[in-house]
């Protein structure tokens, strides 16, 4: 137990070192779907103002960034530490709920 | 408004899938996570709780990490197959799932629209394509050698992202978006690339959890509780 709460810890640590200090010097590149969207000139398919816009969340997120927030590497770093908190948080509780009806304690 | 170029975004935007193509891969990835859910309540123990925390942390924070491969393109971890290896195709589908809801709620990576399409494509191909692959992998060179997980996780891990790319093409050109030829050409010929990334990812944590704690894989090595001689842990 005092085992898994080691390995939990750290690697939710990892996870957020992560978010925080690598996704700022992520490539800018485009990825592979993105490429192959501008070389074969379909990317402006793309729906201009996707419904995911009207979403609560776009008042503070914009894409991985924090609107709030003007410096670059700090807003996608803040983005990343939420995001993975909030990831980390949904997948332990719906697991949890899950588990928890196939073996009431 | 300061605006930078954000190639972190990256999933398949609304706008290229067709309608019958949203609705399929919609209902598709919504009857695995149905069927997830239900394995998970009658197989899963207490104990995969926090490691569904941990992968799902994990793979969304290695999901932002874009890496570049040759000339101006990048790539980045889709992380399916690793879901898959660490906690079995059913918890694994939860948690990609979790990870593909979250980023395009809250942070607009990939098209309402497309969600479906992006959890079959990104995560439920390797969560189940790239995972029972492994274990025939696995199990073929030897189930309780690192030599049989590392061959198997890297092959299924490469070969979950090429599948996917094709997948992608196939809908793409089922949308009108593209055509197949092309599209197939184009996507096949980066992601060859992208899922070397991909394995070297996947097999980097896959053999930092089997030498430190190989009982928490899914499919957990036998010998390594018994034999406890250092042999059992070389390589």
């Amino acid at each position: 137990m005092h085992k898994n709460n080691i390995l939990v810890l750290s690697g939710l640590a990892l996870a957020l070192t992560i978010a925080a200090f690598l996704s700022p010097f992520a490539s800018k590149d485009p990825d592979g779907l993105d490429r192959v969207a501008q070389d074969l000139k379909f990317e402006e398919k793309a729906t201009e103002e996707p419904a995911t816009k009207q979403l609560p969340f776009f008042q503070i997120f914009e894409e991985y960034s924090i609107k709030a927030v003007p410096d670059e590497k700090v807003s996608t770093a803040l983005a990343g530490i939420t995001g993975t908190l909030v990831v980390f948080g949904l997948a332990w509780g719906i697991g949890k709920l899950a588990v928890r009806k196939s073996e009431p304690k | 408004m300061f605006s930078f170029p954000v190639y972190l975004a990256m999933h398949i935007p609304d706008g290229y899938l067709s309608l019958p193509v949203s609705l399929v891969t919609g209902g598709i990835a919504i009857a695995l996570i149905a069927l997830s859910l239900n394995r998970v309540q009658s197989e899963y123990k207490e104990r995969t709780v926090p490691l569904m925390g941990v992968s799902a942390a994990f793979i969304f924070a290695a999901q932002m990490i874009n890496f570049p491969i040759v000339g101006g393109t990048s790539g980045h971890l889709m992380g399916g197959t690793l879901a898959g290896i660490l906690l079995g195709p059913w918890a694994g589908s939860l948690v990609m799932s979790v990870v593909f809801i979250v980023q395009t709620i809250m942070f607009q990576d990939g098209g309402l629209t497309a969600l479906g399409a992006n959890i079959t494509i990104m995560g439920l191909i390797g969560t189940f394509g790239g995972y029972y692959l492994y274990r025939v992998i696995r199990f073929l060179i030897g189930r309780n050698t690192w030599l049989g997980m590392s061959v198997s996780t890297a092959i299924a891990s490469w070969t979950s992202v090429v599948i996917a790319a094709a997948v992608c093409a196939v809908l793409l050109a089922l949308s009108d978006t593209v055509s197949l030829a092309v599209g197939m050409t184009a996507m096949l010929s980066w992601h060859f690339m992208i899922g070397i990334g991909e394995a070297f990812i996947t097999l980097a944590v896959t053999s930092f959890i089997w030498k430190t704690r190989p009982e928490l894989i899914y499919d957990a090595p036998h010998t390594l509780a018994s034999r406890t001689s250092p042999s059992g842990r070389e390589e």
